[in-house]
């Protein structure tokens, strides 16, 4: 089932099918969101005011120039990014560790017991390093080609294949756990 | 590029990302459009950023959902934003067109009548065959009178379909009657289907999005009036029509999404 109707229904202001595109991405911003701030409270800020944006902008996407998911995942990293700005957040941040996000993932303890989530992150230990890294900087913190080649010193063409074998790697993990 | 050249390209990967460049972009987009296994995969792509990005979440998201609503002025009950009502306006529009039809059927009629009268005499054969044809006019008009009745009815819900990206010409129109639990769809702005397809008909809810079919349109082409009754039992926020294979599917199609509208709240 694709999204048209809701995404057309969004763009129509109509609620429901807004509560069902935040079902459907808020836990995946929310994600991204914490990955820049590392703190919760501080996260569910910034997700509330970036889903008040996305309601009164719904008008700003425009489905032939990508992906809805896209959209709202630059939205929020944008937002998140601001917050680092913030005075709040430096006198929170003295220390910030920079930890990648799956060693966060597998510190499990600090997390609601989601049972899926707990699976992935138990999976996501199983990728290789230099995939972590890449996935980090391309979904995480949302480097273009080149950020992410300097990054990781690795030559710009290689970040397109890389990270293509790292989705790959990292689809048949998922499926693996799916079974 | 071919599809599997896409695919593998690692662009897909990309796009999903954000990170192409405004042209690359725009290939990506049509290629998506041109081959379904492209579109497949970058939903695949997307399905699994999705959930790794999800599975670092520091809480329940749910809860927040109210706070939102709240501040967007939209908290509490199903306070849903409606639609502008032109629906109205259309309506008696509609009403008042299909009036002056019949004004002008029923003068075709009595001046026809008047004729044969005229000739009665020599064409006794011919008055027989006319008066066949009257009856049969009087019965056209009594359906569009019995038509133009159940349109008008105060329960019926107007719910306008618009046009999408794959044909944004095409409109279309459903007639709902809640209690009664039928819809009449208007698909009179609808393109001919080609060849061995057909139109169905969706119920949707918008959380969780589900389709339900309402069937499929397999007379649309004989169809005069292109108004078709369907019965509805569902409690539909939204109505589709997608093109599909003959004999339909299970599931819509929706890069073959026609039309589509909200049913006001």
């Amino acid at each position: 089932m694709e999204l048209e109707p809701l995404i057309f229904a969004f763009k129509e202001k109509n609620v429901k099918a807004f509560e069902s595109l935040y079902d459907m991405y808020s836990d995946s911003l929310s994600g991204v969101i914490y990955n820049i701030l590392k703190d919760q409270e501080m996260t569910e800020e910034v997700m509330q005011d970036v889903f008040v944006k996305v309601w009164h902008n719904s008008d700003g996407y425009d489905a032939t120039k990508g992906r809805f998911f896209t959209w709202i995942l630059n939205i929020a990293r944008n937002a998140a990014i601001d917050k680092t700005r913030s005075r709040a957040y430096k006198d929170a941040k003295k220390n910030l560790d920079a930890d990648l996000f799956v060693d966060i993932l597998s510190s499990g303890d600090q997390f609601d017991k989601q049972t899926d989530a707990i699976g992935i992150r138990n999976y996501l230990g199983k990728l290789a390093l230099k995939c972590k890294q890449i996935i980090e900087a391309i979904y995480f913190k949302g480097y273009t080609q080149k950020e992410t080649a300097e990054l990781l010193a690795i030559p710009l063409g290689t970040v397109k294949t890389r990270n293509r074998n790292c989705i790959s790697d990292l689809r048949t993990i998922l499926d693996v756990q799916a079974i | 590029m071919n599809a599997q050249e896409y695919i593998s390209s690692g662009l897909l990967e990309l796009y999903v990302a954000g990170t192409l460049s405004e042209e690359e972009n725009q290939d990506v987009a049509s290629a998506m459009l041109q081959y379904s296994e492209v579109r497949d995969e970058v939903l695949e792509i997307e399905a699994t950023i999705v959930k790794i990005t999800a599975a670092n979440a520091p809480g329940e998201t749910q809860k927040l959902f109210p706070a939102i609503l709240k501040t967007l002025g939209l908290g509490g009950n199903d306070n849903i934003k409606q639609l502008p009502k032109r629906d109205t306006f259309l309506i008696t529009f509609s009403g008042w067109a299909a009036a002056i039809i019949m004004a002008f059927g029923m003068l075709w009629m009595i001046t026809q009548n008047k004729q044969l009268g005229a000739n009665l005499d020599i064409a006794l054969n011919e008055r027989q065959l006319i008066e066949e044809q009257i009856a049969k006019a009087n019965n056209d008009l009594e359906e569009k009178n019995n038509l133009l009745a159940v349109l008008r009815d105060k329960e019926m819900i107007t719910v306008p379909l618009a046009g999408q990206a794959v044909y944004p010409d095409a409109y279309a129109k459903v007639y709902w009657n809640k209690a009664a639990e039928n819809i009449y769809l208007d698909v009179q702005g609808l393109p001919d289907p080609p060849e061995g397809k057909v139109y169905q008909v969706w119920s949707l809810t918008l959380n969780p999005l589900t389709p339900t079919s309402l069937g499929v349109i397999d007379q649309f082409t004989a169809d005069e009036n292109k108004i078709f009754a369907i019965s509805n039992p569902n409690a539909s926020e939204a109505f589709g029509i997608t093109l599909e294979p003959a004999g339909g599917s299970p599931t819509p199609t929706m890069e073959q999404l026609y039309t589509l509208g909200l049913v006001a709240g």
